[in-house]
């Protein structure tokens, strides 16, 4: 027979402060975690929901990164000509020659300056982005204006709609600030492209191109026949696995942050371990008692187990609820591949949750499992004299 | 002073309970070291060397990635201060396989003839220098690194260019030491200026300038930034701290971070200490009335309460400072290519911080515990039946 669990409840609710304690010191562990797993799930959601599955990113041969790439206006003008690439609305190949470079800002979190990346691209190229503009306008061809990423505007009080920035060979007027949804190019500036390249002497090449393919079994194809074309010499990548694989910007971040937890886990065990063995000196009267009324020693055993679980969960709970007010709040780190800074959210989702109330539970099931066996194993009268 | 005893003995009493306590403290404070002595790597590093408190990078203010013309370098050397400069050129590149991490390291292109000159700090035997000085093709790498991938002098090393159109078959002509243990191989700018088209031969990542004397080095960034100040490429100079911090922040908010991590992890020692502590005190509230018949005051009482908690704390405290130091020489020799790991360090001022936050937070914690068990009235305490 069971013993109930009220009895456990009740117990832990008698002893409030030291029930408080221990949980509030897994809650910390838990916290921890989870706040490191909401930073890689805000950042990996960055870079996830930006490229667009139809579309290709195009490189110089052997390029990694669009930043070191370079890919000049003959090459473009015969990639262009590919039957595989979708046409808009005006019968135009629709592809997007587009040159990045990094400028550097001041920011809130960095006063001395941070990279950030500039893209300049022609109105095709705002369409394969799919980007739209929430204050403010887009830039015109021929001037010297730029459009800022949401994220960019909101860390860098220099980039506001009215202001102007200085890089390349003068100052840019921001006039106007895009949204991209939740992808990396809201940590972008833009401009127009042939303004841009002059700035940085580099009329002649540019980075890369943008493509759209016909549909998606087209795909596949046009990647192969890019980076087949001896001639152009160039490689051809899904844009969505460029972005995939600059996920691990932010792995020194998360090596850092599991490492910690799982440190603070193996203290706050012994902490639990503690808790319970107390509870079980404390109770010896009590277990006697059990036992006299006719409860096995397995049930003794499960219902203490019981009892460190649910102070564990409650930890978990705690730490949860801890780690909840940063959802959403925006951080950035630095992206190798960009060489410039990519901002994100914490996101705080249930998916990051359950892992941290998991790990509560593994923490609450090792430092229970010692006192729960030692209180199973009391002998009913020492037990019983023993009060 | 005379009451130690008594206080080891009542923290002896419930062994089980202090070992627990002492361990989930020493678990605690040897995340703290190891956060802290992560800090001071990251943030204050070690002490510039003689030779190090010389040098200036000087880079486009923009960042590293936008280059600046190769005829700076005339300008520079001839800045009052200045005792010599050489182009300090990244390559990046690929070698054997760029996704295996093992195979990331500094490859630099520099002038031979000054390269030793400026940094003074690499140990190379002179044959192999000289070596190394008249070959065109020639390079040199770290021992760590050379070691790591197995290079013998004369073995020939290939990268392939990502940032340059060029691919660079090196000889291996030198091994150097270096007491900051960098994996780098430097090379000749001279043959990768050869590989370079006309438009791309005008470009330098950044140069390395080497003062007169301490005093000049901050007077020579000054002047060399004044000097290309309205130019298409404005420079920043900055000593190789200041460059590594600039990094540093490029990895995220750091700072913000660590000191969060600390913070948790010091509370969560004050819940485990104070929590012991209270359940200790809580058993031997009769006791205490005892203790207090026999003429002990409310302050010797209280005093042997905190003590036992300090007695705990630091006892935890001493523990987490050595596996800190276990943990930082693990973590010193296991992780290959991360620079500043290779300094990690628990300096005896990291394990005093430590030590002290362990003395601070243990008579903290007691504190609530100890003073309800001092003010108990005899009587009270007399009847108490727990």
């Amino acid at each position: 027979m069971a013993i109930p669990i009220a009895y456990n409840l009740r117990n832990l609710v008698v002893r409030k402060t030291t029930t408080v304690m221990t949980a509030l010191g897994i809650g910390l562990t838990v916290a921890v975690l989870v706040a490191d797993l909401a930073l890689v799930n805000g950042l990996k959601q960055a870079f996830q929901s930006t490229g667009n599955p139809l579309q290709i990113l195009v490189l110089r041969k052997g390029g990694t990164a669009e930043l070191s790439s370079a890919m000049s206006r003959e090459v473009y003008q015969d990639l262009k000509t590919n039957p595989g690439i979708a046409r808009d609305a005006g019968g135009q190949p629709m592809a997007s020659l587009e040159m990045v470079a990094v400028i550097s800002l001041a920011g809130i979190d960095s006063p001395n300056g941070m990279s950030i990346s500039l893209r300049g691209l022609d109105p095709v190229g705002r369409q394969l982005h799919n980007a739209r503009v929430v204050d403010g306008r887009w830039f015109q061809a021929g001037r010297r204006e730029i459009v800022v990423g949401r994220s960019v505007s909101k860390r860098y009080p220099q980039a506001r709609v009215g202001k102007q920035i200085r890089f390349g060979k003068g100052l840019w007027q921001v006039v106007g600030v895009m949204d991209a949804g939740q992808s990396a190019f809201n940590s972008e500036i833009w401009g127009d492209l042939n303004q841009i390249a002059s700035d940085f002497n580099r009329q002649d090449t540019a980075s890369s191109v943008l493509l759209r393919a016909v549909d998606a079994a087209a795909v596949p194809a046009l990647v192969n026949s890019l980076n087949d074309d001896r001639r152009l010499n160039v490689a051809a990548i899904p844009e969505q696995t460029y972005y995939d694989n600059q996920t691990n910007a932010g792995a020194p971040l998360q090596i850092l942050g599991t490492f910690v937890s799982i440190i603070m886990a193996v203290g706050s065990s012994f902490a639990a371990m503690n808790t319970m063995f107390a509870a079980v000196s404390r109770r010896a009267m009590e277990i006697g008692t059990l036992r006299v009324l006719g409860f096995s020693r397995f049930s003794i055993l499960t219902s203490f187990f019981f009892e460190s679980l649910l102070l564990a969960a409650a930890g978990g709970l705690a730490g949860c609820l801890l780690a909840l007010p940063l959802n959403g709040m925006t951080t950035g780190v630095g992206n190798f591949t960009t060489f410039s800074e990519i901002a994100f959210n914490f996101q705080v989702t249930p998916a990051v949750m359950l892992p941290g109330v998991l790990f509560a539970l593994i923490l609450g099931a090792v430092g229970g499992l010692l006192p729960a066996r030692s209180a199973a194993r009391q002998e009913i009268l020492v037990a019983l004299r023993e009060g | 002073m005379k009451y130690l005893p008594l206080i080891l003995k009542n923290s002896l009493r419930n062994r089980k309970r202090t070992s627990l306590t002492v361990a989930s403290i020493a678990v605690s404070f040897c995340l703290l070291g190891f956060l802290l002595a992560m800090y001071r790597v990251l943030f204050f590093g070690n002490d510039p060397t003689p030779a190090q408190a010389l040098r200036l990078l000087t880079h486009h203010r923009v960042s590293l990635a936008q280059p600046m013309p190769a005829s700076y370098e005339d300008k520079i050397a001839k800045v009052p201060g200045v005792k010599s400069v050489t182009e300090w050129q990244w390559f990046g590149g690929v070698y054997k396989d760029a996704r295996d991490t093992r195979n990331f390291f500094m490859r630099m292109a520099a002038e031979p003839s000054k390269l030793f000159t400026i940094l003074s700090e690499l140990q190379i035997p002179d044959r192999q220098k000289e070596t190394f000085q008249h070959d065109r093709i020639g390079c040199i790498a770290a021992k760590s690194l050379a070691d790591r991938q197995g290079w013998k002098l004369g073995q020939r090393i290939t990268i392939m260019g990502d940032i340059f159109p060029v691919n660079l078959e090196l000889t291996l002509d030198g091994i150097f030491d270096t007491p900051e243990h960098m994996e780098m191989l430097v090379f000749n700018r001279d043959y990768l200026r050869e590989g370079l088209p006309p438009s791309a031969k005008d470009v330098v990542s950044s140069y390395l300038v080497q003062a007169e004397t301490p005093q000049d080095v901050p007077l020579a960034a000054r002047a060399i930034d004044n000097m290309f100040d309205n130019s298409p490429a404005p420079t920043k100079s900055e000593t190789e701290r200041a460059f590594q911090l600039s990094f540093v922040s490029f990895l995220g908010n750091l700072k913000l971070f660590l000191m969060a991590i600390c913070g948790a992890v010091t509370f969560t020692i004050l819940l485990v200490s104070g929590n012991t502590l209270s359940m200790a005190v809580r058993e031997r509230v009769r006791e205490i009335g005892i203790l207090k018949t026999l003429g002990f005051t409310s302050g010797t009482i209280l005093g042997i309460i905190l003590g036992e908690a300090g007695v705990v704390a630091v006892g935890g405290g001493v523990l987490g400072c050595a596996l800190a130091v276990l943990m930082c020489g693990m973590l010193r020799n296991a992780v290959v290519g991360v620079q500043f790991l290779k300094i990690l360090r628990v300096t005896p001022e990291i394990a005093a911080i430590t030590l002290a936050v362990a003395l601070f937070t243990g008579i903290v914690s007691a504190l609530l515990p100890a003073v309800r068990a001092a003010r108990t009235p005899i009587l009270t305490s007399l009847r108490y039946t727990g």
